[in-house]
């Protein structure tokens, strides 16, 4: 497929140096003096070529849309995910309406204004009322917009201590991520890291009491339909915390603790069955199937067919590593996530050890 | 001091000038101006070579290019790029193009070339300083082209330069010996920056012609006058962000390192907070994309105008935007910062002003569409790029409302969303504005030259299709979620169906830059052969094009021409309506007083 496009674009280049050199042949017999100013058929070819170019703009628009459009995000995993969905939606149909618009206007009077000798361009300086116009509309339509992306951002970034959110520390480090879940007393030990040492990975003062029960693990898991608090932290430089199928994401700044809050609304399991996300884990099997296909040839080691995890990603430059930064989270249900919290060694526990 | 002003009103005499005040060590505002061209476009090839190199990387992850080993040595041993590198390409390939090309090589060029031509003065306020300005941008350039060869590498904690990245050479090798260099040049890049601002400030304030008054001045002149002043308002703080940021690095500071461990030891560092460098950097850095774009703006409105033969529609709205959109520039610095920690109800102000700023933007493009209609359009290749600038602008900046969102802005920052969204709306952009500005003011640079218009067309269709090609399917990997500077989008399965997006963003952007050779084919060679045009090719209404074809020091043989009208009387009809103002003629010059046929306007 990327062959045949590659192919396409290459013949419409060459479409178009042909198309244009045939005109400049023709042209060759031009006054000598101002041969480089556009003449009469240079203003008639490149208007059509500009009635050609909205074209390809709505061309290239709609051949993304329909080539690569099964490798955008799934559906939100969070509830305030939702509402970001709805923003966004909003906001997307607005930009196309007035992108195509706009670049209608712009290209088809670039082609149909297209100069000659026989026209006239009309004065035409300006007219207070058309442009009162076209500011007070963007006025509304951004106050509307401002005013619905407000609420939202108000919506997700303030939380209060009656949500009763299950507090968790992401400890970011080049280039891997820690969850510390706070445990029975749900609030985390003091940490900092001076206090690193051995297994003591992440800092805690052990001699916290509010840190004997606190785990610490490399996979993060969460239990559907409950708010959990995020408070991260970084260890060496800044990392971002960004959780794409959440709509969540908090920069990680060393000296201090960030936080994000959110409640997961769909497990791992159900994720997997969602149609987009079967398409796209299918799409994404071919084209391991087709590499591996290659690499065994290589007699090389083939790759692990893949099947859907939420990701938790580095999203802030960070170094050499920065692009392998990442940890699953595995939504399930209280009962699952119970049975798998109570497994974990609390940091009392491994201390011992 | 003010030599130049009053000095040269008798025009008998001429400095005798030697190689070296004439071509290196000139004070000559239209020889700074090619300086800084010539420069900004050999640095612009650097670093549309370096995208190029990761491009490559991007697309064929698995490959094994010799074309690495060749460029990059050791990093790239057996024709494997190392991830340092590669963050180190995009690293420079940013700084490169948004200072040392867009902001030098186009404001430094068309500020230079063009406030004295179009004011009517013999030459800027204060040549020497204009002439230390180019010297001291020569000097960054060097400064950082040299930090490209340190033997740990050049910078590459990312254009931003965020700390505690940038600071710690434990966190990344590039932020040893290349990062110094880095600091260094970009200090003397803001004194140059400021040196030829404050010039242009000045100029444009004190050496108008008779006549010139502000509201008779062209939009480039106004874009510049307002660009120059965001720069001395905004530029001045990135020295601060630079120098604190070199007391850290070396001095032992802590004003943005705190709770640090690396590299297994405890850093003493103690109370610092990145976010404060965020917050420094980024006052400079939301006003330094107005800094790219308004120049390219005020080219574009001029070119415009000219060749649709028409008035600038709106020509005080134009003005009332281009000041609205710089005081706005300087209040919207926080929407790169609204998942960084900073407190949300800042997040909300941010959002606010951010989008404020897409009404006078809104305003400007539905001017250069009127300005269009009814027209008499002129497709000359310096016409196709303000249109495409239009274009490019408008794609770009509407996809602006979704990051200036905050609550949008969650889920796409620093994915290849915004990537796609500030290349198109000031990268790409930005560029047309130049190669607009080049194809139309190359007679006025290279005395009396034109670019051939064929090569013109070429270059423009392959940089049209190109930028388009490249641009619009990066917006979907950015919402597919890719984060950008991923040295690979194939580690781990879950992107892996990106790979072919990749590949075509990839070929599109070697097409377009192969495209670009046409141009510089076309620049080295009409420097030299282009044919001569006549003295107003375009037939255009400025000052510039009364001026002497043959440069001379002061520019008009004679008395500075006087001004008697507004730069925008095209196809102006005389009171009965029966001809142009000056019959058979479509434009009336603005030194060209008042005709007895000729209805006053409030211009």
């Amino acid at each position: 497929m990327t062959a045949y496009l590659v192919i396409l674009v290459i013949i419409l280049f060459g479409v178009a140096v042909w198309q244009i050199n045939k005109v400049f042949k023709l042209l060759q017999s031009a006054q000598p003096e101002d041969s480089e100013v556009a003449s009469d058929k240079d203003n008639n070819t490149q208007g059509y070529m500009m009635l050609g170019f909205v074209f390809f703009i709505y061309w290239i628009l709609a051949y993304c849309f329909w080539k690569w459009g099964n490798v955008l995000l799934p559906v939100a995993a969070s509830e305030h995910g939702l509402e970001i969905d709805q923003l966004m939606l909003v906001t997307m149909v607005l930009i196309f309406v007035v992108g195509i618009l706009t670049q209608w206007l712009l290209h088809y009077f670039a082609f149909v204004y297209r100069g000659s000798k026989d026209k006239k361009a009309l004065f035409y300086a300006e007219n207070h009322r058309l442009e009162f116009i076209w500011t007070i509309i963007p006025v509304i339509v951004l106050a509307v917009l401002i005013i619905y992306g407000l609420f939202t951002w108000t919506d997700i970034m303030s939380f209060d201590d009656d949500d009763d959110p299950m507090v968790v520390e992401l400890y970011a480090y080049q280039f891997d991520w820690r969850a510390r879940y706070a445990g029975v007393d749900n609030t985390l030990g003091e940490a900092n890291v001076r206090l690193i040492e051995g297994v003591n990975q992440l800092g805690v003062d052990v001699s916290d009491p509010n840190a004997q029960d606190d785990k610490v693990v490399t996979e993060l898991h969460l239990p559907i339909g409950k708010k959990v608090l995020f408070k991260m932290r970084s260890q060496d430089v800044l990392h971002s915390a960004y959780m794409p199928h959440f709509r969540a994401q908090m920069n990680c700044v060393p000296g201090m603790i960030t936080q994000f809050a959110y409640t997961p609304n769909i497990t791992t399991k159900d994720m997997r069955l969602d149609e987009d996300v079967i398409a796209k884990v299918t799409h994404i099997n071919e084209i391991r199937t087709a590499k591996n296909i290659e690499l065994i040839a290589k007699g090389e080691e083939v790759l692990e067919m893949y099947d859907f995890e939420f990701l938790l990603l580095c999203n802030k430059i960070c170094g050499s590593n920065h692009f392998n930064m990442q940890m699953n989270i595995v939504v399930e249900t209280e009962e699952e996530f119970n049975a798998w919290i109570a497994e974990q060694a609390t940091i009392a526990e491994t201390l011992k050890k | 001091m003010s030599e130049h002003a009053n000095g040269h009103d008798d025009h008998g005499h001429h400095h005798k000038e030697t190689f070296v005040t004439k071509y290196i060590f000139s004070q000559d505002h239209k020889m700074i101006s090619k300086q800084y061209l010539i420069t900004g476009l050999f640095m612009g090839i650097i670093g549309i070579a370096m995208s190029l190199l990761f491009r490559l990387q991007l697309a064929w992850p698995d490959h094994q290019f010799t074309i690495y080993e060749i460029f990059l040595g050791k990093w790239a041993e057996n024709g494997v790029m190392d991830p340092n590198v590669y963050l180190a390409l995009v690293t420079i390939h940013g700084t490169i193009m948004v200072f040392f090309v867009l902001t030098a090589g186009l404001s430094g060029t068309f500020s230079n070339l063009l406030i004295p031509l179009q004011i009517g003065a013999r030459d800027m306020a204060s040549g020497f300083l204009n002439m230390v300005s180019y010297w001291l941008f020569f000097l960054s350039s060097v400064i950082m082209l040299l930090s490209l060869f340190v033997e740990a590498g050049p910078a590459s904690a990312g254009w931003t330069i965020y700390p505690p990245l940038s600071a710690l050479p434990q966190a990344i090798p590039g932020s040893g010996m290349g990062m110094t260099l880095w600091l260094v040049a970009m200090g003397i890049f803001v004194a140059s920056s400021l040196l030829g601002s404050l010039n242009y400030i000045v100029t444009v304030i004190n050496l108008r012609t008779k006549g010139m008054s502000m509201t008779r001045l062209p939009l480039t002149i106004w874009a510049f006058f307002v660009t120059a002043i965001i720069g001395v308002v905004s530029f001045p703080v990135l020295l601060s962000a630079v120098l604190m940021l070199i007391m850290d690095r070396s001095f032992g500071t802590s004003f943005f390192l705190s709770d640090i461990y690396i590299a297994g030891e405890v850093l003493h560092n103690q109370g610092g907070s990145p976010v404060l460098f965020e917050h420094l950097f980024w006052f400079l850095g939301h006003p330094e994309v107005y800094i790219v774009i308004l120049p390219a703006m005020g080219l574009v409105s001029e070119i415009m105008a000219t060749n649709a033969r028409k008035p600038i529609f709106g020509y005080r709205a134009m003005i009332a935007s281009i000041l609205a959109i710089a005081f706005l520039s300087t209040i919207v610095w926080g929407h790169h910062m609204f998942i960084t920690g900073m407190n949300p109800f800042l997040g909300s102000v941010f959002t606010f002003t951010t989008l404020l700023i897409a009404i006078p933007s809104a305003v400007k493009a539905f001017n250069w569409i009127t300005t269009l209609w009814k027209g008499n359009l002129k497709m000359n290749p310096a016409m196709l790029f303000s249109i495409g600038f239009v274009s490019t602008f408008i794609s770009g900046g509407l996809t602006g409302i979704v990051l200036g969102d905050s609550a949008l802005d969650i889920n796409v920052h620093d994915t290849m969303f915004v990537v796609a969204h500030f290349h198109l709306v000031m990268g790409i952009s930005a560029l047309y504005g130049l190669f607009a500005g080049v194809y139309h003011w190359f007679p006025k640079m290279f005395e009396g030259k034109m670019l051939n218009k064929k090569l013109g067309y070429i270059h423009f269709w392959i940089t049209a299709i190109g930028a388009y090609g490249v641009f619009f399917p990066m917006h979907f990997i950015g919402m597919a979620g890719l984060p950008r500077r991923y040295y690979t989008n194939s580690n781990f399965p879950y992107f892996d169906d990106l790979l072919d997006i990749n590949v075509v963003i990839t070929v599109f952007a070697l097409i377009t830059a192969v495209g670009q050779l046409v141009f510089l084919y076309n620049f080295i060679h009409s420097m030299f052969f282009g044919k001569v045009g006549s003295k107003n090719p375009w037939n255009s209404t400025t000052l510039e094009w009364t001026a002497e074809v043959k440069h001379i020091h002061g520019n008009w043989d004679g008395p500075i021409p006087e001004v008697h009208r507004w730069p925008y009387d095209y196809s102006k009809m005389n009171k009965d309506n029966s001809d142009y103002v000056i019959a058979g003629q479509d434009f009336v010059p603005q030194h060209i007083p008042l005709q007895d046929n000729e209805e006053e306007l409030s211009h």
